[in-house]
């Protein structure tokens, strides 16, 4: 047990791994550094935040990332396409099915087989793309208003997600990492009785929606505290890369999923909500998450229109094998290919380059959102309060895993 | 707006000399830059009407091994407006890769050139605060350069499994 | 409860010994520190809600390594974090334990043949008392670990002993 340790511990090792932007010899007498550690209840993750205030008012926001660094490029520089998966799950671990979704789109495209794919496989796989995209959102929205002081939403938010990860679990075989949306179809096929229990859920939560509106995103403690505080203005969002709930609360009408029109997506009908400054500015945080909010409402109507596809037109037939197209060796033309998905947070873009030659590509890149996302924490926390910061980085919805990758 | 007519804006802007090869197996389609030009190309690129990429998705750099001696940038480019799409490569030498950096023009490449720095060890001249992003300040080496050898100890712990 | 009722109802005195009542006293109110790092995180909040609840256990999440007892490092640990996770493990007052939950933090979990920032194992930094294999454990599994943890504080003592140093003086 004890034997098994073999670090060697120096006083230096924090100050030689992660050096601070600002030393205590930089400072002016009104000048205070605050370090926001890596371990902290509502940093989301292990993110290192060292903050340079005046007095309570904050000068510079620095953020320190890597600490969990887990090398996903290089484990896909050695892993077969269809190896890889697991890991593209362990990114955004919230939404493993999105990202599963986006790499997978990615690496049918570039095989050719993106149109030969049965029509069921595409309706499963949007619609639980989007129960996991509900499932995101109530951790993103629970954890946000656990930040703001409002314990009670994070309790009732995690136990709507109990109930979203119970169907997952039952269609793929896990809660949370489900290594379910294969190259070229899917793991299993649904269960029997699944489109009847996941209505059941549907109209369970409808009213859930409704309560959630009422007690955190229209509650005056929370308006107060979120409203005008870190307003994005448009321009700055697009030339910093924001993609997402962020940018579409800060007033543009812009969603890959209607874009793009990827999957079976354009045969669906669903709005998207846009931020437009009801109780502030336009693009403050209240914004996003009231767009986060109305996107919840949103994902239900498409999970709704799927299991009615689902229990219809494209009912599950005795013959149908979900791994019918996952190809035997996935080995696709020498090319550059770039893919994006829209993601809970954002957009997720994979760059991929193989050599044609083997079924190892040469070098994958993952674009996440939450990386782009959070480089423009500096420009909405500067002049504001370090309460106003913990409502920033709320609002901004990281997943560090997908910062660091 | 199609790849060729991008092309024959950005050839009749900076002259011939500035788009090197075009690939158009690459999806979205690729031309390859000279080096040295990077920065007028992507000001033109993104102040331009026609064009107007307001929105920089992704910069990727390669390591293309050390017998070819190279390595690439790949510069993901996205006009929210006018929904095209655009991919542009420059060549590097591996053995001192330098390049200037797009900070000034998007403010979203900061983060994505000091990645590329700490994974690849690629310079990028004009940046405000390039340094190690995701790996620690004292790691030895850049870890996704194809002849990589992990450091054996760091802190006394064992690297390898 | 039912049982210190019952022996309470019987004339209001129970008789045990000190090391008993103090590691039940311990064992009922472990306070953990919120390490979490990766995925496992999301599980071990997942345990604290309903229907998994924890603090029936007893288990209320403090924020401050001072104030806790033992440190559940739920996800993968980097050489970043690395130091990081020991500079918090010895700000903890003993007696304290350590919990690793997850494959990442048991053996470097997934990431062990191409990881090179991963440490292969957060017991190469800080000596772990239980390991909760999954990955993610479901938060049935970590009840278990900590349950076991429980029945390791049940069989602590405080007080030395006496035979085993003098064997291990004796035979050095």
């Amino acid at each position: 047990m004890a034997g098994t340790v073999q670090y060697i511990f120096d006083d230096q090792n924090l100050r030689k791994s992660e050096p601070a932007k600002y030393q205590p010899e930089d400072l002016t007498s009104e000048e205070m550094v605050v370090n926001i550690g890596p371990q902290h209840p509502s940093t989301h993750g292990v993110l290192r935040l060292e903050v340079l205030t005046r007095g309570e008012e904050i000068v510079e926001v620095v953020p320190h990332l890597g600490y969990l660094h887990r090398c996903f490029e290089k484990h896909a520089e050695n892993l077969p396409f269809n190896q890889t998966l697991p890991f593209v799950d362990r990114m955004d671990y919230l939404a493993a099915m999105n990202s599963e979704h986006a790499y997978v789109m990615g690496v049918e495209r570039m095989l050719g087989i993106e149109k030969e794919l049965p029509k069921r496989v595409e309706y499963i796989r949007v619609l639980v793309a989007e129960l996991n995209r509900l499932a995101s959102h109530f951790v993103a929205l629970g954890s946000y208003g656990m930040d703001m002081g409002a314990v009670t939403a994070f309790f009732w938010m995690m136990r709507d997600r109990e109930h979203i990860l119970r169907l997952l679990e039952w269609i793929s075989g896990a809660r949370m990492l489900y290594n379910y949306i294969w190259v070229g179809g899917l793991f299993y096929d649904l269960p029997v009785g699944f489109e009847e229990r996941c209505l059941e859920f549907v109209n369970y939560l409808k009213p859930k929606l409704v309560e959630l509106d009422e007690l955190l995103i229209e509650n005056k403690i929370f308006v107060d505290r979120t409203a005008k505080v870190g307003v994005l203005p448009l321009d700055l969002a697009i030339n910093y890369g924001i993609t997402g709930p962020m940018l579409r609360g800060s007033g543009l009408k812009f969603d890959l999923r209607k874009v793009d029109a990827y999957s079976v997506y354009p045969e669906l009908d669903f709005d998207i909500p846009v931020g437009k400054g009801e109780m502030g500015v336009v693009g403050d945080c209240w914004d996003r998450t009231w767009v986060r909010a109305q996107e919840c409402k949103e994902s239900v109507k498409i999970i709704q229109q799927c299991l009615e596809q689902l229990s219809g037109d494209h009912k599950r037939t005795r013959d149908f094998d979900p791994r019918a197209m996952v190809p035997k060796k996935i080995r696709p033309k020498a090319m550059d290919f770039y893919v994006r998905a829209e993601n809970p947070k954002g957009e997720l873009g994979f760059f991929f380059r193989s050599d044609g030659r083997s079924d190892v590509p040469l070098r994958i890149k993952a674009r996440g959102p939450s990386f782009t996302n959070l480089s423009v924490i500096d420009e909405l926390a500067k002049g504001g309060l370090i309460a106003d910061l913990i409502a920033v980085i709320g609002s901004i919805d990281i997943v560090l895993g997908e910062v660091d990758r | 707006m199609t790849f060729e007519d991008i092309k024959a804006l950005v050839t009749d802007q900076l002259g011939d000399d500035c788009i090197l090869v075009t690939d158009t197996a690459a999806s979205p389609q690729a031309f390859y830059i000279e080096p040295l030009r990077l920065s007028d190309t992507m000001q033109f690129l993104h102040e331009n009407d026609q064009l107007y990429f307001d929105s920089l998705s992704c910069i990727s750099a390669l390591d293309n091994g050390v017998e070819s001696g190279t390595m690439e940038l790949a510069y993901n480019l996205y006009s929210i407006p006018f929904d095209h799409h655009l991919m542009v490569k420059v060549t590097l030498d591996r053995k001192a890769p330098k390049i200037s950096s797009l900070t000034s023009i998007w403010r979203t490449a900061d983060w994505h050139e000091r990645e590329a720095f700490d994974l690849m060890g690629i310079t990028f001249e004009g940046h405000p605060y390039l340094r190690r992003i995701l790996m620690p300040a004292d790691w030895e080496g850049h870890p996704l350069r194809k002849d990589y050898e992990e450091q054996t100890y760091y802190r006394g712990v064992k690297v390898k499994y | 409860m039912g049982l210190l009722d019952q022996k309470i109802a019987q004339g209001g005195i129970v008789i045990t010994r000190i090391e008993d009542l103090i590691n039940w006293a311990r064992l009922s109110s472990m306070w953990p520190m919120g390490f979490g790092t990766a995925c496992c995180a999301i599980e071990f909040m997942s345990a604290q809600s309903t229907p998994y609840d924890l603090d029936r256990l007893g288990i209320i999440p403090r924020a401050s390594p001072r104030q806790s007892d033992v440190m559940i490092v739920a996800g993968t640990v980097t050489f970043k974090m690395g130091d990081r996770v020991r500079r918090l493990y010895e700000q903890m007052a003993e007696p304290r334990y350590v919990i690793s939950m997850g494959s990442c933090s048991n053996c470097g979990g997934p990431y062990w043949e191409h990881g090179y920032h991963v440490v292969k194992g957060v017991d190469r930094i800080i000596p772990v008392d239980v390991y909760v294999p999954g990955c993610p454990p479901r938060p049935e599994a970590l009840i278990g670990g900590l349950i076991k943890l429980q029945e390791k504080i049940r069989g602590e003592s405080i007080v030395v002993p006496k035979a085993i140093q003098k064997i291990m003086e004796g035979e050095g």
